[in-house]
This record gives structure tokens, sequence and C-alpha cells, in this order.
């Protein structure tokens, strides 16, 4: 659900669509979520190679914040992508991304060759909050979901300290290295909330070294969805374990991938 | 020292919270990491930040801070600034930057403790 290309200046030059796709088929995983810093443009084409190899991609997005936590964030419908991308492009600062420093933010076809650059930092914050950039998700029938909470930087908890229950998250995402039972108890109200984890690769290794199941009828977005949310009996849970029993051994060591029900 | 002493003395904008106009101050505190704040700033210090999301004024009131500054002129948020004047915590704001505000509030101070 949280998978970084070469479009993301911190993303490895070989994540390519067509090697994600690869490795996602490798790992066994049935769906996977696209989600470079602040832009987008580079999710079609990975669905497109994802289609013909029968995974699911799910087109979406990294968002940081004005007040700089990560926010993931995906879309179905092709109108909605693009509305929202331009939004992005909006809000986005206009400060130059450094090559040397950050890396190239590229994205590419399915031969790999270079379809367009992004000038400006995908790194920075966007200028609206949170609960402008949730409100504008939603509009736009979106899945909204705080990433990596127990991050001690980028994440919602890290930079407001803890999460209010009005931002309409459907559901937060915990990193590989979550100590679950430490970050419960000083956050017992997350019990609230469905969780799941994500392996959010940078490098094409890196891919599903730690997934989630989803539990639902179909793969269509829709179905996703529901499970994300936890409504109608679909669920979102990292795989064969227990939520109230996660820690960090288990998710460090089971390498775990994606099966329909 | 207290609050009004500062405002007017560092020339703040006092955007709510005016019922604490009057709370003492004992020093400061300058970070934009709630998390980091909610385990380190101490009553009665005035806290400096940029985020102006109305969870600053659930850890202020947590923490029972004397005020808010807000740096570089940015304006809190509505649920922010409602909650400021239901806590009374006074929301303030400069046109300065959090390095310039924090040094003069500084000098300010110790040269009250003098």
């Amino acid at each position: 659900m949280h998978i970084h290309t070469v479009l993301s200046p911190c993303g490895s030059l070989s994540m390519s669509p067509t090697t994600i796709v690869e490795k996602a088929k490798q790992a066994g995983i049935n769906i996977l979520g696209i989600t470079d810093h602040n832009s987008m443009r580079q999710c079609q084409v990975v669905r497109e190679i994802g289609a013909k190899a029968g995974i699911m991609v799910l087109s979406g997005v990294e968002i940081t914040t004005h007040e700089e936590a990560h926010c993931l964030a995906f879309f179905e419908k092709t109108e909605d992508q693009q509305a929202f991308q331009e939004y992005l492009d909006i809000q986005l600062p206009n400060i130059q991304n450094d090559t040397n420093r950050f890396g190239h933010q590229v994205w590419v076809d399915e031969m790999e060759n270079i379809l367009g650059e992004e000038e400006r930092l995908l790194l920075s914050a966007l200028s609206d909050g949170v609960d402008q950039i949730a409100a504008e998700v939603k509009k736009r029938n979106g899945i909204f979901i705080a990433a990596h909470i127990d991050r001690p930087s980028f994440s919602i908890i890290s930079q407001l300290g803890f999460i209010t229950p009005d931002i309409p998250f459907d559901a937060l995402e915990i990193s590989v290295n979550c100590q679950w039972d430490k970050l419960i108890s000083k956050h017992p109200y997350l019990n609230k909330y469905n969780i799941f984890t994500s392996s959010d690769a940078h490098l094409p290794e890196l891919i599903g070294t730690s997934t989630s199941t989803i539990e639902c009828e179909a793969l269509t977005f829709d179905e996703v969805q529901k499970a994300i949310r936890g409504e109608a009996g679909r669920s979102i849970k990292p795989e064969k374990m227990n939520i109230a029993s996660l820690d960090s051994k288990n998710l460090d060591t089971k390498k775990i991938s994606i099966l329909k029900k | 020292m207290k609050v009004c002493d500062i405002v007017q003395k560092l020339n703040l904008i006092v955007f709510g919270g005016n019922e604490g106009i009057n709370n003492p101050i004992t020093g400061g505190y300058t970070s934009d990491l709630l998390s980091d704040v909610m385990g380190n700033v101490n009553e009665n210090e005035v806290w400096i930040t940029l985020q102006t999301h109305k969870n600053i004024m659930a850890i202020a009131s947590l923490k029972e801070v004397a005020a808010i500054i807000l740096v570089k002129g940015l304006a809190p948020s509505e649920a922010a600034l409602e909650q400021s004047n239901e806590e009374g915590i006074p929301l303030l704001g400069t046109p300065l930057e959090a390095f310039e505000i924090s040094g003069q509030l500084y000098d300010l101070i110790k040269k009250a403790n003098e």
C-alpha cells in the first residue's frame, strides 16, 4: 500500500514500473499501492503494467501536509486523480530540486524511457494543513491514511502530538519497526482505528518485506476501500497477526503477502 | 512578568484567549514538533511555534502554558482560535521568525529575573 517509484527523489532509480510489478509478482502481492511524494505522475504506467500481470495497482500519493505529517491518499477515477494532481501542483511550493543532493524526479514508461521530470522538490510540504487536505481527498471519494504513525519524524503523531478523531482517516499505517505495545500504551485511542503495515519500499528488494492481508469479495477499488475502512465485514490487517499482540519482532521477521480471500 | 507585558514589549498581536492575558511567565520553549512539546514544555512557559493546527491548543491546555506565539505572521486556524478563547490561553502572533522572537523573549525574561 505504500511503495515509492523512480519519481520520488529518495526512490531508487531502479524502481521502474516494470521492476516494481515484477518484484511484487515474485512476492505474491495481489494489491499494490503506488505513493510517491506529492505527485501521482508515475501511477498510471504502473497500473497498466500491473493489470497485465494480474496485480491491482492503486493510484496514490504520499502527501506532506503543512505540519509535515505524511499521509497516503488513493483515488479510483482518472478524473479524480487528475483533479488531485492539479491540487498538488498548486500546493507544492516553488523550491527547485537539487538533483545532486536529493536525486532525480523523473517518471518513465514501460520501457524505462523518461516521460517527464518534476523540477520542483517533491519533498517540500504543501501549503494546506491536514484538515484541508483530508477534505480535498474526501471530496474526490479518496482513501485517506496516516502514514507510519509510529515514526519519530514526518508522522501525524510526531508533528501534531496525537490524532484527533475529527480527521477522517480510513486507517493508520505502522512502519516495519513499529513497537506496537509501546505505541498503544501511550496512545490507547489507536485501538479504534484500522491498522496495517506496508514496506514503504524505496528499493526493489524491499518490496514485499512488510505487507498486510486484505479480506474482501473482489479486487475492486470499492471493495478495497471498504476493507481499509473495516466496513461490511471486510478488513485489512498485518497478516497472521492479532493487532493486540503485534510487536516489532513479528514485523521484522515475517515476510507476508497480501492475499485475496 | 505577565503575558500582557510581553505583548506590549514585543509588539505582539493578540488573536484570542484574552482571559489569560495576566498569566504569569517563567520561561519559554521553541519547537514545532508537538510530540516534543508535549514532553518538554513546562507550566507557565511561553511556547513559540509555526504550527497553527488546533492541536496546539490541546497541548497548551494540557501543559498549562502561559501563551503561544505564532511566528512569521502566521494566523491560527479557526478551530485553534476558538479553543484559545474557550480555554483562556492567549494565542499571540509576530511577523518575526522563531529565532528572533525567541532571542527577544529570552532577553526580556533574563532582564526581569536580574
